[in-house]
Order: C-alpha cells, then structure tokens, then sequence
C-alpha cells in the first residue's frame, strides 16, 4: 500500500513540471469557454484579446503590432493590455506564452509523444530560422496589405475559434499541423515554422526566469544530457551540458521545465537570475564554482 | 557541418558549390515566400454581401487593420448574434459578422459590442443606436414582394424598430390598383436586419446590404439637373 503510494508520489514527482504545465494550459484554455459560479466570466475574448474577471484587459503584443503595422492608431485599452504582458514576457522570458499559454503546444506535444511512441524516425530537418523569416513575412504583409496577415491562418485563435464554431476547414488545418509534427519533422511547427514563438523569443530575450545549475560539480554533462534529449530547443542547454556555463541564457528556451523533470542528479533549477556576466556576446562565461 | 571541414579541408565543398548552394537556398525561400505572399495578399475578399458588421464598425479597409479578432464584442452580445468569421465565410478570418437572415441585431441601447471593443475597430464614440450603420435594407424582391402583388403583408414596416421612419409605407397607383410599397430611407435604416429576418418570403424580398453595394449614388455629372 505505502509502497504503491510511494511509486504514485515518486511519478508526480519525475513529472511535476509537465503536469503544473498542463494544468496551467487547460485552465487558461477552459478559462475561455466556462462561467465559475458565483463569479461569473473567467476569461472573456481569446488569445489576441481578452479580459480576465471582467477586469484584467489582455492583448498578444504580436497582433497588436500586426495591427499597427497594417495602419491603425492603437486605442488604450488594446495598447494597456498589450504592455502589461509584454512587461511580463520581457522580464520573465518571452517563451513562456509558448509552453505555458498556446493551446498549440499541447497538440504538438501530443504529435511527438506519439512520435516518440511510434518510434518515428523520418524527419525533415527546417532551419530553426525559418520562423524568424516567416516573423519577417508576417509584419511586411501586415504594413503591405493593410491586413493582419498572421491572422489569416494563426492557428492558436483558429483552435479557440474551432472550440465555438466548429469548421471543416478549421479542423483540418490543425489536424494537418498535428501530422506535420508527427510524421514530416520533428517540433516542426513550434520549434521552426510558428512565427509568433519567434516574437516572443525575441521580446523575451533577456528574460530573467532562467535554468540554473546549481551544483556544477554533480553535472555530468554531456555523458547523461538527460535535460538535451527531452528539450523542445535542445540548443539552448549546449552551454550547460558542455558545461561552459551554469545558466540557459537562449530565448529561445520555452520555460517548459521538461529538464527539470528528467534530471536525475537534481542539479537543475527555476531561478529568478538577474545578473548580466553569462555571455558576452553569446559566448558563455565559465562561472564554475 | 562548418566544423566537419574545418577539420578535414581535403573533404571541402568547393567554395564555388556551397556559394551557388547558398543562392539557390535563398533564391527558394524568395520564392515561397513571393507565392505564400501573393496568397494571402489574394485572399483578402471584397466587400461581400452577405457579411454585415455589427454596430458602430469602421469602413471596411480599415476594420480590417484595426480589429485584432478577439472576439470579445461577441461574448458581450446579450443575443448571441455574432460570429467570428472561418476560412469558409466571406469575411477577412476571425473577424465579426452577423447574419440578419438568421438573427438580426437588436439595437441594443447601451450598445455593449461597441463598449467591448479594445482596439475601437468598433467606434467607442457611438453611443446612439439609431445612428449605426451596419448597412442598409433594400427591397430587392420587387416580383416576389407580397406588397408590390397588391397585398398588404407589410411585414417589414411593422416590425421596423425605427417604425415608420426606416421604412415607410408609399402609395403608389398601377393597374391592380394602389399599392403599399414598403420604402427604405437610407439616412434613418441602421441596417439591423429585422425587415430581412420577418419577411415571410421562403427567400427574403428584403435584404441588408454593406451600404457601399445598397446603395446608388449620384453622377458628378448632373446632366442639367439639380443636384440631389
């Protein structure tokens, strides 16, 4: 009985990151489709806009900017709810919305585990800056067409759309998406294609949640890089895992805390970092203590 | 793969092949990224009859750059009326739209689609109903109209919400006799699609249309008459 319980613990545990992840993400997508009672509305409007218990105003900085760039003048409440979260994405690491927020991430996940599952090998190999260009391509035909041009097929809004009106061609553009990333490439669409992550990253880049290793000398580095093989950006561990640095710096690290969960030495960690001497210039510094 | 030659450099590519590799990468991404372009620049739609925005929304090109399609002015819509715009609908993806056929906006007085609105894609400065121009009802149905058939059905006039100023009931003398011809003036009609939503035709005689396709308008060349 203790023993069973035991086992129970010791598995939330190896997967407490993921499972406080989810959580967050199902509340957030939940949070838009059901009433609390008593309290009402929990969320209003979806991801490019909404209000939170009919008080919070909230607006993704990125189709704000799309709305700027295809010429209209910015109105305060859209302008106030774009800042509050780009303050927070700005301070705290922009691809936190990725892992923590997006709806997408989950049917992502789904398609690699599945992938992983299935032992899929096939895999067509996408520059990881492809995203940037298609960020690039984005906010150009914003300002050359006077449209949002991301909207036109983004398909974090069309999924929350799906959930109230459901389409044909809805449906299958993300079913489309979910067998992109699990037969054609692998994390094609989060980790190369979208280009609303590489905004964040951008916005995020001097984020200060960072992972932190705290006993240098307890990582063994790349003979266990454990933390590599279940990261989304697997690049942004190089620098620990060469261990030439003790903290992730990438912003290109979603936060989704995946090597905090499989680390098994424990010498991982969430932290609040707010000194600047990591990098100069990318280069990491050896902070070896 | 920089690494593997630095390290062996009898194995180096030529450096006039990974140039040319180079170019043609670049020259394919031009060239998706043109097509991909050309695309969504195409699958802007016109001005579609059968899309009509809810009250106090900005003329179309610029609804389209300003509303950010969150869709909180349909949460707040007390009938439920709107709908955000799929792929399939005539409208730029994830932006408002009503269908006064279905479910004709009911003028609310306080206006609380407008009063959502973040981005003021929806005019925060409307604050009388009566001025609203979603669109504007024309009686496009003349043969099938049951009022131009000499009978008094006036559906249309009766459940106008700006009764008989919107719609108004115009005699007019022909062989059968004098008829009752429903008469939309377009400075009063906000275009809220009532008319459309009662007549009781199988297809509508009625119909709300964007104001740009409902209505004519005057020559810059008079012709030797008065200006209207």
């Amino acid at each position: 009985m203790i023993k069973t319980i035991r086992i129970i613990c010791a598995g939330i545990y190896s997967k407490r990151w993921l499972l406080t992840r989810r959580t967050v993400q199902l509340f957030i997508l939940l949070a838009f489709l059901y009433q609390l009672p008593f309290i009402g509305n929990i969320a209003t409007g979806n991801l490019s806009s909404s209000e939170w218990f009919d008080k919070i105003p909230l607006t993704d900085p990125f189709i704000l900017l799309q709305s700027f760039l295809a010429g209209s003048s910015l109105a305060a409440p859209a302008l106030i709810g774009a800042l509050i979260l780009a303050v927070f994405y700005a301070i705290f690491g922009g691809r936190i919305y990725c892992s923590w927020v997006c709806p997408i991430n989950m049917l992502t996940d789904a398609a690699y585990w599945l992938r992983q599952r299935l032992n899929l090998k096939s895999n067509l190999s996408i520059s990881k800056e492809l995203r940037k260009a298609i960020l690039f391509l984005a906010l150009l035909l914003s300002f050359s067409a006077a449209t949002l041009a991301w909207e036109i097929i983004n398909p974090i809004t069309l999924l929350q759309r799906e959930l109230m009106w459901a389409s044909m061609a809805g449906s299958m553009f993300l079913l489309a998406l979910f067998f992109f990333d699990l037969l054609v490439s692998r994390r094609g669409w989060c980790g190369h294609l979208c280009p609303v992550g590489a905004f964040y990253g951008f916005l995020g880049h001097f984020g200060r949640l960072r992972v932190t290793v705290n006993r240098a000398e307890s990582c063994a580095g790349s003979s266990c890089s454990a933390c590599m093989k279940v990261c989304p950006e697997p690049h942004v561990l190089v620098p620990v895992v060469s261990l030439k640095g003790n903290t992730v710096v990438s912003g290109d690290c979603t936060r989704c805390g995946a090597c905090l969960d499989k680390c098994s030495s424990g010498v991982l960690s969430m932290k609040i970092d707010l000194s600047h001497k990591h990098s100069f210039k990318n280069i990491p510094i050896v902070t070896k203590k | 793969m920089r690494n593997k030659t630095e390290l062996n450099p009898d194995n180096a590519e030529p450096e006039r092949r990974t140039a040319f590799k180079q170019i043609f990468r670049r020259f394919g991404v031009a060239v998706v990224g043109t097509l991909a372009g050309h695309a969504m620049l195409r699958s802007r739609p016109a001005i579609s009859a059968e899309i009509i925005r809810p009250p106090g929304a900005l003329p179309e090109p610029a609804f389209d750059s300003t509303c950010i399609r969150c869709g909180l002015c349909v949460e707040d819509c007390p009938y439920d009326i709107l709908k955000l715009a799929s792929w399939t609908d005539d409208a730029p993806v994830g932006t408002p739209f009503f269908v006064a056929r279905e479910d004709p906006c009911r003028m609310c007085p306080d206006i609380p689609c407008a009063r959502a609105c973040p981005t003021g894609a929806l005019d925060p400065l409307l604050t009388d109903i009566r001025k609203a121009d979603m669109g504007v009802a024309v009686l496009v149905g003349h043969e099938t109209c049951l009022n131009y058939k000499g009978m008094s059905c006036s559906i249309c006039w009766r459940v106008c919400p700006i009764r008989d100023e919107a719609i108004t009931l115009e005699p007019m003398q022909n062989t059968k006799g004098i008829l009752q011809i429903p008469t939309v003036h377009s400075d009063k009609c906000t275009g809220c699609g009532t008319c459309e939503k009662h007549c009781v035709l199988s297809e509508t005689a009625i119909r709300v249309l964007p104001r740009k396709l409902g209505l004519g308008r005057p020559g810059r060349n008079t012709a030797g008459r008065d200006k209207v």
